[in-house]
């Protein structure tokens, strides 16, 4: 239940760059390989901004599926499991290219 | 309360434009083809960065100290306490300190004490809300009661969980997860970020084998399928089995190497991406 935390960090990073405006959505991009629950996630943002400024704003996920590039044979295999390998080779000598993203990309602002 | 609809395809967010809705939060974004507030502004600010500037500090303090601070991490009742201590009563030569991590109690830390760590309990209930991980702030907050130049070892035992540690860089320069046979050969796959993070998993209770339906093959490839580098042991704390090598495996960490390079003890501290 680690969600309610990053629900706090993510309003402090939301309050500095809202500078005051009015937030209506937050957009944050969550990678596959992050062990975030986005319902979960969601859900806390209303209890965290319940009372505060941002009372109100919905947060708004955006999940990106991982993907892993293997070095000998340069094939980006786009994964539905954790399996940490190449689907060509079978090799596990990988880099992951995608998945691990874990930011707020942007502010919808509300019309004052 | 209705769902907005998505502004990916390019469409403007005027702003001024004269329509003065004037409606409340709960029926914005409704389809009605009016524009529907005001501007977007890019962030682009990664969640972690707060945490992970307070883990580099902590970095920073454990080099200039000359200590090497391990994050130790597992379910609960896996065992890291009691393979913490086996390993302590080892450890004579080595100067241990210990960041206990625990919910509530002072219980680990008891068990801890008296074997020649110094220790600093972190009672995560205790102003932190009562986290079910410690994070780069928490340590940093126990550091305070540690005196690192008078040691080579920190280990820092995590809350018992196989989710939230995994997520959270302390500034610890590897990860030791302690994995005990009677959890199932199959958790690698369901805890994949956990068991990826960890430079060394200790296979433990193995004199446990006997008395189960376990195939430790099984549980060997789902692990090399999520992560293929990490270190292995198997250990018992019944029969003292593997943790001497573990001590051996805290020893080499705590080695200066050639180069002075924190980077070639394995830096988990770096997980930056885009």
């Amino acid at each position: 239940m680690h969600e309610l935390s990053i629900c706090r960090s993510i309003s402090d990073i939301v309050v500095r760059h809202a500078a005051g405006r009015p937030v209506r959505i937050v957009h944050v991009r969550v990678g596959a390989l992050r062990q975030i629950v986005p319902d979960t996630l969601v859900y806390c943002w209303s209890l965290v901004s319940a009372d505060t400024a941002l009372a109100g704003s919905q947060l708004c996920v955006d999940s990106v599926p991982a993907a892993i590039r293997c070095i000998p044979c340069e094939h980006v295999t786009t994964l539905s499991e954790p399996l940490i390998c190449c689907s060509r080779c079978g090799g596990h000598d990988i880099e992951v290219v995608a998945g691990e993203e874990f930011l707020i990309t942007s502010l919808d602002l509300a019309e004052v | 309360m209705g769902r907005f609809h998505r502004h990916d395809d390019g469409h403007e967010h005027g702003q001024g434009h004269g329509h003065g809705h004037g409606h409340g939060h709960s029926d914005l974004g409704d389809h009605s083809g009016y524009r529907t507030g005001g501007e977007r502004i890019e962030v682009l600010e990664r969640i972690f960065d707060e945490n992970d500037h307070t883990a580099a500090a902590n970095r920073a303090d454990f080099d200039s100290a000359g200590v090497t601070a391990i994050n130790v991490m597992s379910s609960p009742g896996a065992g890291k306490t009691s393979l913490l201590a086996a390993a302590l009563r080892i450890l004579t030569e080595t100067r241990v300190g210990i960041v206990e991590g625990d919910i509530e109690t002072s219980i680990d830390a008891d068990r801890l004490s008296g074997l020649g760590a110094t220790i600093s309990l972190l009672n995560t209930a205790n102003g932190f809300g009562g986290e079910c991980h410690l994070d780069a702030p928490m340590v940093r907050s126990a550091l305070s009661k540690l005196d690192l130049t008078a040691l080579d070892l920190l280990l820092i035992e995590n809350v018992g969980n196989l989710v939230c540690p995994a997520e959270f860089s302390v500034g610890e320069h590897a990860r030791a997860m302690v994995y005990s046979v009677t959890e199932g050969e199959e958790k690698p796959l369901k805890y994949p970020v956990m068991f990826r993070s960890a430079d060394l998993i200790l296979v433990n209770k193995v004199d446990l084998l006997p008395h189960l339906d376990y195939d430790i093959d099984i549980f060997f490839r789902n692990l090399r399928a999520v992560n293929p580098t990490a270190a292995v042991l198997e250990t018992s704390t019944r029969t003292g089995r593997g943790v001497a090598d573990f001590c051996d495996w805290l020893r080499t960490r705590c080695t200066p190497d050639p180069e002075g390079s924190a980077a070639a003890r394995g830096d988990t501290t770096a997980r930056s991406q885009p």
